[in-house]
C-alpha cells in the first residue's frame, strides 16, 4: 500500500492503494468517479482517457502510485458553473454518442487535441481529427458526428 | 493485475540497486506495453522500478551533430522537438506516428528500444539512422543491439540512459497499419547516411527488426522510388499471420520502402 496524494478536478485528494492500482481504478474505485469509463482490458479502446498534467492519457495505462502530486482532470471536472464544456456542449449538439460509454474519453481526447493544435498554431482539420482519434473506439454511433462535435467545438473553444 | 511493488529512485544507481534486490523486477517507463501485458497476466513483475524519476533519463540536446535523446522522453516529445524536427525530421515524425496521442504521452523511447516489439517503430528508425543506444555501462550500435523478438543486448541490469542519432537530413519511415493495434503491420525506415543508404524494415521479420542489403545497395546508387522495382525481396523469414502471409509482407516491404524514399 502506498499514499497516493493527487489533485483532481481541482480538489486535493489522498488515498492509501496497493501499488498495482491502475488510474483508472483510483479514480473510478476509490474516489467514486465514474464518469471515466474502462471499456476494454487491452488498452485500445480510450474510454479511459483523463488529463494528466494537462495532457490526454489513457488512465487503464497508468499506476497511480507513478502520479503522486499530479494534477489530473476527468470528465466530472470540465463543466464549470453548471454549464457543459463547449465540447460536451457540441457532443449534445451533432448527437455525437448514442449509447455514451465511450463518450467521456472522446470529450477528454477532443479536448486534448483541440488545446495541443491551438497552442502549436496548427489548423485541427477534419483528416486530422480523425486521426487524432485513432485511440478512442466508438462501436454504435460511428464517427460522423463525433468528428463534427469536436470541429464545432474547437471553432468555439 | 497481481500485485507488485512499485519503485521510483532518483538516480540510475538507485534504480540498479532497486532492481537486483528484488525477486523478479521490471523496469517500468512509459508502461504502455508493460502495463498492459500485466493487465493480461502475461507477466507479474514481484517490482517495478519505474525510470521517470531519474533527472538524467529524460530531455533532447544536441552534442555537435548527434542528437541525444534521454531513454525515457515521451514519444509526443520527440515528435514536438525543435531539435529533432531540425536535425532529424524523419524521427520526429516517425514518433509522431506510434499509437494514438494517448499512447504517445506516456510511451518513451528507452521503453519501446527495451522491449523490441517486433511491430514497434523505433526499432526500425534506430536501426536506419545508425543510432547508438547509451546504457549506464557502454554504449551499442543499433547494428548489435536489437537482436531478436523482444530480446536486446542489454544485460539483467542495464538501463538505457540515452539514444544518439546522428543528424540526418534525408530520412523517412512509412508504416502500413495494423489498424487494430496501430502497429506496423509492415514498417520501412530508409535513411542517407554517411556510410551509404540504410533500410530497416519491422513488422515484418521473424526475428524482429532486420535491415535489407538488397533495398540498401539499390538506394545506395540511386535514391529514388523507382530504383526498388529491380530489387527482389524474399518472403524468406518473414512472418505470416492472420494479417498477411510472408509474401504479401515481401511486397509490402517494396511499397512502403518507396513511400518512404518518396517522404524522405
Amino acid at each position: 500500500m502506498t499514499k497516493i496524494s493527487m489533485n483532481v478536478n481541482g480538489k486535493a485528494v489522498s488515498r492509501d492503494v496497493p501499488d498495482e492500482t491502475l488510474l483508472s481504478d483510483y479514480l473510478r474505485e476509490h474516489l467514486r468517479l465514474t464518469g471515466t469509463h474502462v471499456g476494454c482490458d487491452t488498452s485500445q479502446c480510450g474510454a479511459c482517457v483523463v488529463h494528466v498534467n494537462g495532457r490526454a492519457v489513457k488512465s487503464c495505462s497508468a499506476l497511480a502510485a507513478s502520479l503522486e502530486g499530479a494534477e489530473v482532470t476527468t470528465i466530472e471536472g470540465i463543466a464549470q458553473n453548471g454549464e457543459l464544456h463547449p465540447m460536451q456542449q457540441a457532443f449534445t449538439d451533432h448527437h455525437g454518442l448514442q449509447c455514451g460509454f465511450c463518450t467521456p474519453g472522446m470529450i477528454m481526447t477532443g479536448v486534448d487535441m483541440v488545446n495541443r493544435y491551438k497552442a502549436e498554431g496548427r489548423d485541427l482539420t477534419t483528416d486530422a481529427i480523425r486521426h487524432e482519434l485513432e485511440g478512442n473506439i466508438c462501436r454504435c454511433t460511428g464517427y460522423h458526428n463525433i468528428v463534427r462535435a469536436v470541429e464545432d467545438a474547437a471553432a468555439k473553444m | 493485475m497481481y500485485p507488485t511493488k512499485y519503485h521510483k529512485p532518483d538516480s540510475v544507481d538507485a534504480a540498479i540497486t532497486a532492481l537486483s534486490g528484488a525477486e523478479d523486477g521490471k523496469f517500468l517507463a512509459g508502461g504502455q506495453t508493460l502495463l498492459a501485458t500485466m493487465k493480461q497476466h502475461l507477466a507479474a513483475p514481484s517490482d517495478l522500478v519505474d525510470v521517470r524519476g531519474i533527472s538524467d533519463l529524460s530531455g533532447i540536446r544536441m552534442d555537435g551533430d548527434t542528437l541525444v535523446i534521454g531513454a525515457a522522453t515521451t514519444h509526443a516529445e520527440v515528435a514536438a522537438s525543435a531539435d529533432v524536427n531540425s536535425a532529424c525530421p524523419g524521427l520526429a515524425r516517425l514518433a509522431a506516428g506510434i499509437g494514438d496521442p494517448a499512447v504517445r504521452h506516456m510511451g518513451t523511447i528507452g521503453g519501446s528500444i527495451a522491449n523490441n516489439d517486433p511491430a514497434a517503430c523505433y526499432p526500425a528508425g534506430l536501426l536506419a539512422l545508425n543510432a547508438t543506444i547509451v546504457t549506464n555501462s557502454r554504449e551499442i550500435a543499433a547494428d548489435d543491439f536489437f537482436l531478436g523478438l523482444f530480446t536486446t543486448a542489454l544485460e539483467e541490469d542495464e538501463i538505457i540512459t540515452s539514444v544518439r542519432v546522428p543528424a540526418c537530413a534525408k530520412a523517412a519511415y512509412a508504416k502500413f497499419r495494423q489498424p487494430a493495434s496501430l502497429f506496423a503491420l509492415v514498417g520501412v525506415c530508409v535513411a542517407q547516411t554517411a556510410d551509404g543508404a540504410r533500410v530497416a524494415i519491422t513488422g515484418a521479420g521473424e526475428d524482429g527488426v532486420f535491415r535489407h542489403e538488397g533495398l540498401e545497395a539499390a538506394l545506395s546508387s540511386d535514391w529514388s522510388a523507382s530504383a526498388i522495382d529491380g530489387v527482389e525481396v524474399s518472403a524468406d523469414g518473414l512472418m505470416s499471420d492472420i494479417h498477411g502471409s510472408a509474401a504479401y509482407r515481401a511486397n509490402l516491404i517494396k511499397v512502403m520502402a518507396k513511400r518512404a524514399v518518396a517522404a524522405a
